[in-house]
């Protein structure tokens, strides 16, 4: 017997593992493929559209593309000098904006530009109207032609908020999210009147903070009743939890719309009682304190389900342990029940926050300029302002707020723990 | 947690007092959804209770904003489009939801925590960034606008309540049940449609609720991703409330309550089966 006919123990081990990493490579490669699909329809379909729209938010090509010569020539030009740019800056921003009225992307950098100072668009129409005429050649110096374009060509702040917003990337939009400005090259805080979105950011933190506490003030009676009560009882009374739940969202939105309203069923009530003056009715709606009554009853039941499964797990000899060692009741529960039951808190409140800070049906129906969210804000500049780089700016805070959260949530709670109805 | 007989009288008055707040609790719950049902009988174009109605005249009720919805056609078309893009957006997550939750539920998926995060990110991530973002990507697709680009972008939110329910069903499913088809000599797709499925069923159903009810209630991705050729009930309802609120809402919201108490009883009715099956199983 040679070494070359018996394999060696060696040997076998290794075919063994071989074929056991192979059978294990496969088995994850089918379970992969399962997942594929979805996988990528997701990456595709949500992920990328998300990161694209953050890039959004620190892309600035406008002006690079429009003005290449203009910022070329400007860049020999100190921001902080209290002399307008040479001529040669004027030649080249003659030259520029003749290609771009010619490709009809004048209007587009005119509104670009507006988001940081008002009056581009004027700007932007009487050269329209004037410089295809002129000669590039011949018509010089343009320094004056421009200067009697539009007065605004002779405004330092012109140049300097052009040169600000000349590289194809910008931190503009996040100072402006965070009611910042960049004037000839410094940051500055936006003036108060204008300042808006910080407000906003902890307006929205603390309103779902408040939300938060009231709906765990309220589930948590709920909750323990549910858990102590017989079965069959604390079933039938769930579907009072549940319904709400199922229920969609713009109903129970606009049935609050319904009932807080000056003509509505609470300040009826309010009258008939003669808690209320029929021609003093309490104004429920359009403010804060209807966002949160509203708000605290949808999500309500996101509160009372996990706390209900966590406190349905905590085992009733505890408390009687405790009892019958001299607790009276408040401390059996201080000390025995309740720390028991605050994985379920933890779980209720990040979820019920998290969704609170996202809110944007509700503060809009029944919030009012005063219960506006920061999503508002967001749809808002969507609609009326068109400043897509500002809505990704204030998107990716949002989005980095509950990114940290759901983190959060993963390790308090793990996200494969998450159960519905 | 019955009184017991010899609790003092200030525990029977806690005994009470708290009944008495959990009965206040949900009257807070549920009070705003029942209030609406008999407002939407109304003979007047008001949102409240006329005297008519506090008397129980029949004069005071009738069926006209009801009327109303069934024949504007504003409302008409929206019913249609809700009921024509909800099932499609089901039928797109519940089948590619199911297959991976399958894959998830193996042992040895490598990354299992990074996919399901990505996989139930879009029920986390807030709807107007998702709006905004989904809108630049259908539009760049050329999908914006139209029924395929809603349809897809509500498949993609209801993905995650699909991904939840499934895995929660098949952490109780027995995986000798699929080996012993295979050693019968059923393949693997024979083994899923006859032995896997019907036993995850319940979860795949509920599943599948929770995502219809998701498409069917969505609003803000359907305004940006959509145009006025798809809009859906709740868009039509969220604009009637934003400006001039007409009280045939009421009607529609009456009605859609009705649908949620239709999807209770359905996801009760599973849960009850799925307690029998499993106490037989375990018997």
């Amino acid at each position: 017997m040679t070494m070359s006919d018996t394999p060696t123990p060696e040997l076998t081990g290794g075919a063994l593992k071989r074929q056991l990493g192979r059978a294990l490579r496969r088995q994850k490669l089918r379970a992969l493929m399962l997942v594929a699909p979805l996988l990528i329809f997701i990456c595709v379909g949500f992920l990328m559209p998300i990161v694209s729209m953050l890039v959004r938010s620190v892309e600035n090509n406008i002006v690079v593309e429009t003005l290449p010569q203009t910022i070329t020539a400007l860049e020999s030009w100190d921001v902080d000098s209290t002399e307008l740019p040479p001529e040669p800056v004027f030649r080249a921003l003659v030259a520029d904006l003749q290609v771009a009225i010619e490709n009809r992307t004048a209007l587009n950098l005119a509104r670009r530009m507006n988001f940081e100072a008002a009056g581009w668009t004027t700007m932007m129409r009487r050269a329209q109207r004037e410089m295809p005429d002129w000669d590039l050649e011949t018509d010089g110096p343009f320094r004056e032609r421009v200067l009697d374009l539009h007065r605004d060509w002779g405004a330092l702040e012109t140049w300097r908020s052009l040169k600000a917003y000349s590289s194809p990337y910008t931190t503009g939009y996040y100072l402006a999210a965070v009611d910042l400005t960049m004037v000839s090259g410094h940051v500055e805080a936006v003036p108060d009147n204008q300042a808006l979105h910080l407000m906003l950011f902890w307006r929205t933190a603390w309103m779902s903070g408040l939300i938060c506490f009231m709906t765990l003030i309220l589930g948590y009676p709920v909750a323990f009743l549910l858990a102590n009560i017989k079965e069959r009882h604390a079933n039938l009374l769930l579907i009072l939890v549940l319904l709400p739940f199922w229920t969609s969202l713009l109903v129970r939105t606009s049935s609050w719309k319904v009932l807080l309203q000056d003509q509505g069923v609470v300040n009826q009530f309010l009258v008939w009682i003669g808690l209320v003056a029929d021609d003093n009715r309490l104004t429920m709606i359009n403010n804060k304190f209807g966002v949160i009554v509203a708000m605290t009853q949808i999500l309500l039941p996101f509160m009372i389900l996990p706390l209900y499964s966590v406190m349905k797990t905590i085992p009733p000899s505890y408390v009687r342990a405790a009892k019958s060692l001299g607790a009276n009741d408040w401390t059996a529960f201080w000390r025995v029940y309740f720390p028991q039951s605050v994985p379920g808190i933890g779980a209720g409140a990040i979820l019920v926050f998290i969704m609170a800070v996202g809110y944007y049906i509700t503060p809009e129906l029944v919030g009012g300029p005063s219960g506006m969210f920061i999503s508002n804000r967001i749809a808002h500049q969507w609609y009326v302002s068109g400043n897509w780089g500002l809505v990704g700016a204030l998107g990716t805070i949002l989005l980095l707020a509950v990114l940290v959260l759901y983190w959060v949530y993963d390790k308090v709670v793990g996200i494969d723990n998450v159960k519905l109805g | 947690m019955a009184l017991p007989t010899y609790a003092s009288p200030l525990q029977r008055i806690w005994y009470y007092a708290f009944r008495l707040i959990c009965g206040l609790i949900f009257f807070y719950l549920m009070f705003p959804i029942l209030v609406i049902i008999p407002l939407s009988f109304n003979a007047q174009d008001f949102f409240t209770f006329t005297p008519e109605m506090l008397a129980l005249d029949p004069e005071g009720f009738s069926l006209k904003h009801y009327l109303d919805f069934f024949t504007n056609p504003d409302w008409q078309l929206a019913t249609r489009n809700s009921l024509t893009i909800a099932p499609m957006a089901t039928l797109i997550s519940v089948s590619l939801g199911t297959l991976a939750a399958i894959g998830l539920s193996q042992s040895h998926v490598p990354f299992k925590r990074a996919i399901m995060a990505v996989l139930i990110s879009p029920m986390i991530v807030p709807l107007i960034i998702s709006a905004a973002g989904m809108y630049f990507f259908f539009s760049a697709i050329g999908l914006q606008g139209t029924y395929w680009g809603v349809v897809l972008s509500h498949a993609i939110l209801g993905i995650p309540f699909v991904i939840i329910t499934v895995t929660a069903t098949l952490v109780g499913f027995d995986r000798s049940l699929s080996r012993a088809a295979a050693s019968m000599g059923a393949g693997p797709v024979r083994t899923f449609f006859k032995v896997q499925l019907p036993l995850i069923l319940p979860g795949v159903i509920s599943g599948s609720l929770f995502a219809f009810i998701t498409s069917f209630d969505e609003v803000v991705v359907v305004i940006f991703v959509g145009s006025a050729a798809q809009k859906t009930l709740p868009w039509q309802m969220f604009i009637g409330l934003r400006e001039q609120i007409s009280p045939t809402i009421l009607a529609v919201a009456t009605l859609m309550v009705g649908l949620s108490i239709l999807l209770l009883a359905t996801l009760e009715v599973l849960r009850r089966r799925n307690e029998r099956m499993r106490g037989l199983s375990a018997a």
